[in-house]
């Protein structure tokens, strides 16, 4: 099937412990010394930097950054779209997940494969591609760029694979046999779906979200060209990140990009705590 | 129930879902997708082609163009390179040996599929700027420039695109053991013998695979390189900021026909996935 994998879930093979795994040899302990240095002056390094040049402004400093009217509108604009954004995708991610598990119909290995187009195109694409139905040119009427319309319908766009591909996989393993039995003790399928799928779909439903939530916050290029980057009204907080890099004010980028960071390793670290003490229950 | 006996169980019992509820669930699903997805990128391509082909091609030929692609397919290249060397690497480190901080090892490196491009590319601006960066200023003084030159756009490339190699090939690794490894170096094979005739072939769809990702994501990254290069057209600029440019610039039949080469080159990768995908053992 074209998932393209958003979590690594533990699966069975992980959690057997390997028997014949081996200490460093001088080969291997070259090889991971290489793979840390280049880590570490890739990844971890810059992103410390951005933490303490963040620190550097102080806390009264850091506060009057992030509570200036602009950037605590923008703030406000990330979070409360991509709030909605996460929930249309629960809703709608569930469905789509759930068309593709358990109908058959013509054409549902294209709808499979054109849900991975959002993560499979570029991001300035994906703008573009939204503008020709939804821009000045649309032919359908409706005029979306530049307003709050826009940035909603581009975060849609780039995140509706999340809870699709992270919900699909436990449908399809999910045992027909409780469902039956429930209804055949007189359980109507909403009831059977309520308190027997749904149960055993959350922690998915949830990775979904949580991943979906992290992507709609960070992302940049799709609204580049569709939503106007107008202060106050569509700007969100990555743009304004750059805003304040091309205005040569490192500090104050920073103290932006903290926030944004602080909010993604909170989502891996918690979904890497919840998978783990799945992955032990099941086991 | 009727309709029960009528279908046998098969293995997807679908019939019991009953026709209401299915077909609204189709509808309101195809629809969903077909509005936010299907119809506009069909558009794009077709916008693209509105012109007709020979003036579409022909927006291939301006010299700015031309060196934005070039410089996207390098830098492509290299990332996409140097992803693969350093995921198998750190794929055969964690799952074939042990050694301290070996989870954190595993944690930090998920972490730039979350993070904005945006602060990928502030993350680089800050180390290696030359002006005031931690390590800039002194390498721009050992001649070598990072931010603004192709070096900062590699990095921020491979950055965004590190874990995806990795994430294929680690649950192929360690779904087919050790133990033909093993079995190669008793007799006498030594570690590129065993790596290039035992564990390359079991694990080649997955490396495969993990390539088509890295390649997707490094031609379409925007933000991060944005920021790392300058941005100067016909020396710094990759085709997706071309796409910015040009479409801000109303030369929007050639910002079209890039962004639909850019598609099309994202479809054919989804495409190799979802052929390759079956021939993986399950």
């Amino acid at each position: 099937m074209a998932t393209i994998d958003v979590v690594a879930v533990p699966g069975p093979a992980r959690a057997r412990r390997a028997r014949g795994r081996r200490a460093l040899g001088a080969g291997s302990g070259l090889g991971l010394g290489i793979s840390v240095v280049w880590l570490s002056l890739l990844v971890l390094i810059p992103l410390v930097a951005v933490l303490i040049s963040a620190a550097g402004l102080g806390p009264s400093g850091f506060w009057s950054v992030v509570t200036g009217p602009q950037t605590l509108a923008a703030l406000r604009i990330t979070v409360l779209e991509s709030v909605a954004v996460t929930a249309l995708n629960i809703v709608m991610g569930t469905a789509l997940a759930w068309v593709l598990v358990r109908d058959r119909f013509w054409g549902k290995r294209l709808l499979d494969i054109v849900i991975d187009v959002p993560f499979a195109l570029p991001t300035i694409v994906a703008g573009l591609v939204l503008l020709s139905l939804y821009g000045p040119k649309s032919p359908l009427g409706l005029h979306a760029a530049n307003t709050r319309y826009a940035v909603f319908l581009a975060l849609a766009f780039v995140t509706l694979p999340f809870v699709v591909r992270t919900v699909q996989p436990v449908l399809e393993t999910l045992e027909r046999d409780v469902e039956e039995a429930a209804a055949s003790l007189g359980a109507s399928r909403l009831t059977t779906f309520r308190r027997v799928v749904l149960p055993s779909l959350v922690p998915a439903i949830a990775a979904g979200a949580a991943l979906s939530f992290a992507r709609a916050i960070s992302e940049y290029g799709s609204l580049v060209l569709l939503s106007g980057n107008l202060p106050m009204r569509t700007e969100v907080a990555s743009v304004r990140v750059l805003t304040y890099i091309e205005n040569g004010n490192k500090a104050a980028a920073s103290a932006v990009a903290a926030i944004l960071l602080l909010v993604a390793l909170a989502v891996i670290v918690g979904l890497d705590i919840t998978q783990r003490r799945l992955a032990r229950r099941g086991s | 129930m009727a309709a029960d006996i009528a279908s046998a169980p098969t293995a997807v019992d679908h019939s019991r879902d009953p026709a209401k509820v299915r077909w609204a669930l189709r509808i309101i699903t195809v629809s969903y997708v077909a509005l936010l997805v299907a119809w506009p990128t069909a558009l794009v391509v077709k916008n693209a082609l509105a012109p007709g082909l020979g003036a579409m091609l022909d927006s291939f030929k301006d010299p700015e163009i031309v060196h934005a692609l070039t410089l996207t397919a390098i830098i492509t290249v290299i990332a996409v390179v140097i992803n693969l060397v350093f995921g198998l690497t750190v794929s055969l480190l964690l799952v074939r040996y042990e050694f301290p901080g070996k989870r954190i090892l595993s944690a930090l490196l998920d972490v730039p599929l979350s993070i904005s491009p945006v602060v990928v590319g502030l993350a680089l601006v800050l180390v290696y700027n030359g002006r005031d960066g931690w390590f800039g200023p002194w390498l721009e003084k050992a001649g070598f420039q990072v931010i603004f030159a192709t070096p900062g756009m590699v990095m921020a490339t491979v950055f965004v695109a590190l874990p995806l190699v990795i994430r294929e090939v680690v649950p192929v690794l360690e779904e087919i053991g050790e133990d033909q490894e093993q079995a190669a170096r008793s007799l006498g094979a030594n570690a590129l013998q065993t790596f290039r005739r035992i564990t390359l072939p079991g694990i080649k769809w997955a490396v495969v695979y993990g390539v088509v990702l890295s390649l997707a994501r490094s031609l379409g990254e925007f933000g991060a390189v944005k920021i790392v290069s300058g941005n100067i057209s016909g020396q710094s600029q990759t085709a997706t900021l071309s796409v910015e440019e040009t479409y801000q610039n109303f030369q929007q039949g050639t910002s079209y026909a890039l962004a639909a080469l850019l598609a099309l080159a994202a479809m054919a990768c989804l495409v190799v996935v979802s052929l390759l995908r079956p021939k993986e053992p399950a």
